[in-house]
Formats: structure tokens, sequence, C-alpha cells
């Protein structure tokens, strides 16, 4: 259409049958509703506001919150103000969306390739798994899951986990690690391994490249990152030691304990969006065509070469994108926490403070920001990851 | 586990050999060591957790009663369902109203079969209706033309998730359209504008956007102008759904050829004839099972309202279980909750894939 326009005349005529003309007035009529409806919007807020007596400004970041929540993963001195809580709220949210989507990828990988098995018995299973939970909201989940916690036995009837954690209604109670001295050359041997896999599947693939003899690099990389670090932790004389809950009355000493609030919040995250990501890899490794299988069989490849360099290879092309918005997705549905109150970022921020200062305007621009950027940081990261996959062609 | 003996295609059996149900379990389920494995374990999983949990369910359960302490046989309570159905239903409508509620709800299947089924009989006049339902049915349920007005805080239940479903659906469509044709627009301004639009609304979780919409829509309006709680939680879910909806008809838009775009320029029409005679026709036909995948989405995140406050089908389940005659009985609760949910979107998801296996079909004959 507007190659037309410009070669048939390239002056622009000031009538509405002229396209360049017509299409300059309808921007300038967009962007003038658009103001004249911010200026709406804005000049209302402002006279209400004044109405109601409420301070604008971001002042309240610094005054004290005077409000607790249960778990905080960074300790600030007493009194903590909003903008400390604003900092515990999202690392809670980071915290949960993290483990989840970690977590949601193992499940949906596992409960994807067990639907594609010829065994009818664990295709069922997964088809179950997947048609069932999928097509329940995430909200309903989350609190199932936390009714499901709630109901369990309380502290005297703790269930006992292989005699490690405790289980009761007021959450899961695991050992503590405690860091003694010299933790530190173990964490070094683990940084060490890492490195030394590293190098090894460098030299691995330069020498299949040129003389075509494979290495088993990943057997080699696990047992080097397992044995080295086990091997120093002996050596330097076990630097680290675990914290028991012990039974006392009605709590635990020491220990630490895992609310049932984050269980539920992450259980339900990872059953629900493991549903999704399992079908994306089942829908990804299926359109992988068919001839591609046979050539890779007829070239001799063993089934698992055949997923790792043909298969594989390909599904994540399909994979990556949709997995990203499933990954964006989590981490949103993650501020469903505010249901059962989940210490996260809408729910101490947004919920306890806006409530507390009553700037409804500047705590929701602040939390929709922070969406806005973990959402545009995870798209950055996905996009990179996904040119890296992507099919190179000349 | 043995995944990767399935990744080559099995060949063929030849034609003389004859499948029976042995051979088929033999290699379906004991195929090889690591089949076996798995079969024994998920039979052996079978058979301890289904037998209670059936039982649980259905041949011990409760069925009718009036408090808690009828429920006395050990399996599920369900005689918190049947007493309160009308409660998880239609919320606290007034009972002596609630015709009205059946009424919407028995034209509801009319009207969606002649928006989904090609052939019915009076089909121009179904979708005559079919367009009018909205209107029809907010008549009908709110008042006016001589009904009684019934406040929208008294809806609930089912029949509340389902106006918030239908209307951003409703709503999601032609807003979905007009943002997708913007954002495809080659003026830079429209497009800016419909791209900051989508990205913000599809960047930020629903629930923000419910909060901005409950706690700071009233401070946008005119002082003195109020609005109502559940029409405020509708603006927020029709522009979260406009914005995915969006996505979907453009990826359709991306996928007409170039050559029907400059057709269409070349028959002389006009921008919106063009869009309207050649390229949604098209776009639209090739999305729909993206526009039912979105629908279900939309259905299910209705059930955030209750956060703001409103008693949609999970909000009356979240009170049923806080109520002190029924306290304690939330897996029941839960479980029928879910179960509606379930039925509404899995037929949806079902209606989806057939869809696509026609669209496919269509393909594949030309």
């Amino acid at each position: 259409m507007a190659a037309i326009d410009e070669a048939s005349h390239n002056k622009m005529r000031f009538s509405i049958y002229d396209a360049k003309f017509r299409g300059i007035v309808m921007q300038l009529a967009a962007i003038g509703g658009v103001t004249a409806f911010a200026y709406f919007i804005i000049s209302n807020t402002a006279k209400n506001l004044l109405d109601r007596g409420i301070s604008t400004g971001f002042g309240f970041v610094s005054t004290p919150a005077g409000y607790d929540v249960s778990q905080m993963l960074v300790f600030f001195p007493e009194p903590v103000t909003h903008g400390q809580m604003f900092i515990v709220g999202l690392l809670n949210t980071l915290v949960v969306a993290g483990l989840g989507v970690v977590l949601a990828t193992i499940l949906g990988l596992v409960m994807g390739i067990m639907r594609m098995s010829l065994n009818w018995l664990s295709a069922g299973v997964a088809y179950a798994y997947v048609d069932s939970l999928r097509n329940v909201p995430v909200l309903l989940q989350i609190l199932f899951w936390y009714g499901v916690l709630l109901a369990l036995p309380g502290v005297r009837q703790s269930i006992g986990l292989f005699g490690i954690a405790q289980l009761n209604n007021r959450g899961l109670f695991v050992p503590q690690p405690i860091v003694q001295d010299g933790f530190g050359l173990v964490l070094l041997a683990f940084a060490l391994a890492i490195a030394a896999s590293v190098a090894l599947a460098v030299w691995a693939r330069k020498r299949q490249r040129e003389t075509g003899e494979a290495f088993p690099v990943i057997q080699s990389s696990i047992a080097l990152i397992v044995v080295l670090p086990v091997l120093t932790y002996f050596l330097s004389g076990r630097p680290l030691e675990w914290d028991f809950p012990v039974q006392k009355g009605f709590g635990f000493n020491g220990g630490m304990v895992i609310s049932p609030e984050f269980t539920a919040l992450l259980l339900a995250l990872v059953l629900y969006t493991g549903t999704y990501i399992a079908e994306i890899f089942r829908s990804a490794i299926q359109s992988v065509s068919t001839g591609q299988r046979e050539a890779a069989a007829a070239l001799g490849l063993q089934p698992n070469q055949m997923m790792k360099l043909v298969l594989i290879p390909q599904a994540m092309r399909v994979a990556v994108p949709q997995l990203t918005s499933q990954y964006l997705n989590l981490t949103k549905n993650s501020s469903l926490a505010v249901a059962i109150g989940y210490p996260d970022l809408v729910a101490t921020f947004g919920g306890t403070t806006l409530n507390q200062t009553g700037q409804a305007v500047e705590v929701i621009a602040i939390t929709m920001g922070v969406y806005l950027t973990i959402s545009l940081l995870i798209s950055v990261f996905m996009n990179w990851f996904n040119a890296c996959v992507a099919l190179k062609e000349r | 586990m043995s995944f990767t003996d399935e990744l080559i295609p099995p060949s063929p059996p030849p034609a003389s050999a004859r499948v029976n149900l042995l051979t088929l379990i033999r290699t379906r389920l004991f195929g090889s060591i690591g089949s076996t494995i798995v079969s024994v374990l998920i039979l052996y999983l079978l058979i301890r957790y289904v037998p209670p949990l059936l039982n649980w369910l259905i041949f011990s359960a409760d069925w009718i009663g009036t408090s808690r302490e009828d429920c006395t046989s050990g399996g599920a309570c369900w005689a918190v369902i049947t007493a309160r159905f009308r409660l998880f239903i239609v919320g606290f409508y007034p009972a002596e109203q609630v015709w009205r509620v059946w009424i919407a709800f028995t034209l509801l299947p009319v009207a969606l079969g002649y928006c989904l089924v090609e052939k019915l009989p009076y089909r121009r006049y179904g979708l005559t209706f079919a367009g009018f339902y909205p209107l029809i049915t907010a008549i009908l349920l709110a008042g006016g033309l001589g009904l009684p007005e019934v406040a929208t805080s008294k809806w609930g239940g089912l029949l509340l998730t389902l106006v918030c479903g239908l209307t951003g659906i409703v709503v999601s469509l032609p807003l979905g359209v007009i943002l997708a044709l913007g954002r495809r627009s080659n003026l830079p301004a429209i497009s800016s504008l419909c791209v900051i639009f989508i990205e913000f609304i599809r960047g930020v979780p629903l629930i923000t956007i419910l909060f901005m919409s409950s706690v700071m829509l009233p401070l946008f309006l005119p002082p003195g102008t109020t609005m109502d709680q559940m029409l405020r939680a509708l603006v927020g879910i029709s522009l979260f759904a406009s914005a995915y909806m969006a996505e979907v008809i453009r990826s359709g838009l991306q996928s007409i050829p170039k050559g029907q775009y400059e057709a269409a320029d070349a028959l002389g029409l006009g921008y919106w004839q063009s869009m309207r005679l050649i390229i949604l026709p098209q776009a639209l036909k090739i999305v729909i099972p993206g526009i039912v995948s979105t629908f279900i989405s939309l259905f299910k995140d209705t059930s955030l309202v209750l956060i703001i406050g409103l008693y949609d089908l999970l909000g009356i389940a979240n009170a049923t279980i806080t109520d002190t005659k029924w306290i304690g009985l939330s897996n029941e609760v839960y479980v029928f909750t879910a179960l509606v949910y379930w039925v509404f979107c899995f037929s949806m998801s079902r209606y989806s894939l057939y869809l696509e296996d026609k669209l496919h079909k269509g393909h594949k004959k030309k």
C-alpha cells in the first residue's frame, strides 16, 4: 500500500483522500486522545487524593513499616522500613519463582517423556496428570494444598521423614547446615570441579572434531563434580555440621522451618506449570520429523546419541519460546501468594504497605514496575538462549 | 527409565501377525526390563491408593445433611455441597428472583450453539440472537424493563464466574482485533501506543491489574462518581484478556501471505475493506484454537476476583470452608469446585482439539 502511494505521488496533499496526510491526522488524533485521557485521569486522581488527605511522593519508603512477616531472607534491624519490606518481599518472590522454574522444568521433562512412552501405564499416568491439573485454576490448587498442609497433625504428632525432617501443621522442620572453618575449601573444590568439567567438554569436543573419537564427557563430569568436593570435605575434617530439629514442648529447637505457605505455593505452581511444560516438551520432540529419526538410526546412532545429537537440538528450537512464556507465567502466578499469606512482594509491599500508607498509586506503580523488569530480564535471557539454539542459516 | 527405546519408530508388524490382547499387554507393559519395573511400580501404587480414594470419594461418602455432624460414615462429606448447592451456583441472588438466572443459563447453550456449530436450522436468526444475548442477559440479571433491580454484590458462585468469563470473552475479541491491527499498522504513533499497552498488560500479573482496577479506578474517576465493585473487576479482566487476545490474533495476521494483502490492494479495496473482507476472515480462522485456549486461561483466571473480595465460585468455596457449621471440610469443597472448573475447561480444550483437527484436514485436502 505504502509503496504505491510513494510511487504515485511523493508530494503530500492536504486532503482526506491522501493516505499520507490521513495517516498523520489519525496519529495526531490518537496521540491527542491518549493525552487528553491521561490528563483527565491525572487531574481526577490529584483532586481525589487531595480530598481524601492522602499524601503523595515516595517519602513513605523510609518510614517504619510496623508489621512483621514470617519469612525474612535478609536481616534488617528494627524498625524495618517500608523500603526494606519491599526488599524482603522481592526476595521471597524471587526464591519461590526461581525454585519453581527449576522444579517445574524437571517435572515437565519427566512427564513429557513419560507421556510419549510405549508403556501404557506410564503414558496413562502422565496423561491423567496433564489433563487433570491443567484444567483447574492455579489459585484453587494453591488453596487446596494450603488446606491439606494445615490439616496435618500438630507438633506433638509430627510425621518424621526418615528421621531427618519433621512434618506438621506448622511447616516442614529440616536440619540447618552450620558452616565451620574450612568449608571454603569444599566450595573451592566444587568450583574447581566445574571449571575442570567445562575444560574437559571443550577438549573432548575438539578431539571428536579432529579424530572422531568420542569421550564420555557427562559421566566423567558428574564423577568429577561429586567426587572432588566430597573428598575435600572428608580430608578437611568435615567442616559442615547439621543442626537437627528437636521437639521441645509445643515447638522445635534448632533446625529451620519451611512454612506451609511456601510449600503450598511452590507445590501448586510446580504442579500447574509442569503440565504446560510437559506438553511443550512432548510437542517439541514430536515436531521433529520421523525422517530425522530414521536418518539418525541409519547412521548407526545409539538411542541416547540420537536423543542428544539429533532430537533435542531440533526440539529445543520449538520449545524455547514456549518455555519462556511459561517461566514468565510462573513468575507472575507467584503473586497469588497473597491469597494464603506467603509474604511475597504483592502480599507485603503491595498489600500491607498499601493499606497502611494508602498511597495506592505509588505502591502499585512500583509493584508493576518490578514485575515488568523481571519479565523483561527473563525475556532477554531466553531470547539470548533462543539465539544460541536457533537454526543457523547462511 | 528407559525412554530411549521408543525413539526409533517401531517397524510395522508383518501382515500375518495377529495382534491380540495378550501380546499387546506383554509389549506395552512388560516390553523391557525398565518398562516392567515402571509398570510394577505404577500398578502397586494404583492398587494401594485408588480403592481407598474411591471409597472416600463415593462408596462411604455422606450425601445429605444440614451440618457437619450429619457426616458420620467416615468418607467424604458431600452434604456440604448438596446443602449449599444454590449458593455455589448463584451466590446470594434473591431466591424469589432466581428464575431469571435459570432463564439466562438455559439461553446460554442456545447462543453458544449457534456460535460454535455451523449446521443448525435458522442459523441467521440464531446468530442475531447470540449477538443480543449479552444485552438480554445483562437486563435479565441486573434488572430493568420492569424487572426489579438486583445489586451485583448479590451475584456469586458459578453465575459470577460465568459473567466474568463471558464478559472477558465478548469484550476481548473486538478489542483484541483492534489492538492487533494497531500493532501491525505502519503508522508509528499508533503501533507504538498498541505495543506499549499490550506489553505492559502482558508483563504484569493479573492480580496487580485487579488491584489497580479495584483500588485505583475510583481515584481516576471524577470526584463523586462511584463504580460497582464487580464492574471494576470486569474492566480489569477485559483489559487483561484483550492484550493476550491481541497477540493471538497478531500471530494469525502474520501468517497470512503477503500476496493476500497485495491482492486486496490491487482490487482497490481500502484498508478497512481489505481487513474486513480478505485478511481477518482468514486470520481469525487460523487462530481459532489459540483463541479458545486464551478463553480457557481467562476462565481459570476469573477465580482471582476472590482476592479483591468478590464471591465467585472459588470465593463461595472459601467462604464455605470458614463457615462454623461446615468447618474443616476444605478437601470436599475444593474437590467439588475443581471438578466444576475442570468440566468447563476440559470441554473447551476438547473443542479446540476438534477444531485443530478439522483445520488440518482442510489443509491436507488442498
